[in-house]
């Protein structure tokens, strides 16, 4: 029951994102997907995945979103992509969403039971993260620091250019 | 419909609106809204695999989504980044016009 709930979140938050002709509007909508969709991962008992969502997608990448929407002035012609390609455009989509749900549907490896509730402590992902998992954190870690590097560098204003 | 393939239904309608986003809005700050909620339909198909899945408690699923929600804010700052610079060369964000390089 909370699961629909907060799935009906998420799809209508999603939706509204993409279809809002005001592109604040559209941030605050993707504010309450990410959101809806942390208390999902909270059902599914992935507490740690919950909190991340929200502090990284909805502290940092929402946040950032604004930001450059703030930055960029956005003249009024939304979404005026001719009738043609948007025609092919919503056809594709409802043909990936038709394969997906009746890949899903006549799957036979989703019917067996339930197993119990498994268990993500704290403490056993810190442990997986500093002993199985310590090469791909360290690559993370570079990764984050080049792409914060590089963000920065490419949004910076340029120098003017000496003859 | 088994609570499994619930989460997976969630995922393909969240991934298909994101797709819709990239496919049919010409905002390049929509666009990547469309690709950000395609990366978190995936993370959610980990989540719902690592949580009714077999072997739950060697972590695998939820090991990915925390490296996957990591790169997605590298390529959010990135992405953000390039948009900017390019408004400040072009002085839009829209993607047709965008278009010098067109043969």
């Amino acid at each position: 029951m909370l699961f629909t709930i907060f799935a009906a979140l998420t799809i209508a938050g999603a939706v509204a994102a993409i279809s809002l002709r005001n592109l604040v509007h559209s941030v605050l909508s993707l504010i309450l997907a990410f959101a809806g969709l942390a208390a999902v991962y909270l059902l599914l008992g992935a507490q740690f995945i919950g909190f991340a969502q929200i502090l990284v997608y909805v502290g940092a990448v929402a946040i950032l979103i604004v930001f450059t929407i703030l930055l960029t002035r956005n003249d009024g012609t939304f979404g005026t992509s001719s009738q043609a390609s948007w025609n092919l455009g919503a056809l594709i989509v409802i043909a990936v969403f038709g394969t997906l749900a009746w890949t899903i549907h006549s799957s036979a490896a989703l019917q067996h039971a339930l197993p119990p509730q498994p268990e993500a402590t704290m403490q056993q992902i810190g442990t997986a993260l500093m002993v199985r998992f310590a090469l791909p954190l360290e690559v993370i870690g570079l990764l984050l620091t080049a792409a914060l590097i590089g963000a920065a560098t490419i949004a910076l204003h340029e120098k003017q250019e000496r003859p | 419909m088994t609570p499994l393939s619930s989460c997976l239904m969630l995922s393909a309608l969240l991934f298909s609106v994101g797709f819709a986003g990239v496919l049919m809005r010409r905002n390049a700050i929509l666009i990547l809204i469309g690709i950000e909620l395609m990366l978190n339909a995936a993370n959610l198909n980990f989540i719902a695999f690592w949580r009714y899945g077999s072997a739950p408690e060697a972590l695998t699923g939820v090991m990915f989504v925390i490296f996957s929600i990591g790169v997605a804010a590298a390529e959010a700052a990135v992405g953000l980044a390039l948009i900017i610079s390019i408004y400040r060369h072009r002085k839009t964000t829209q993607i047709d016009r965008i278009n010098s390089m067109r043969g």
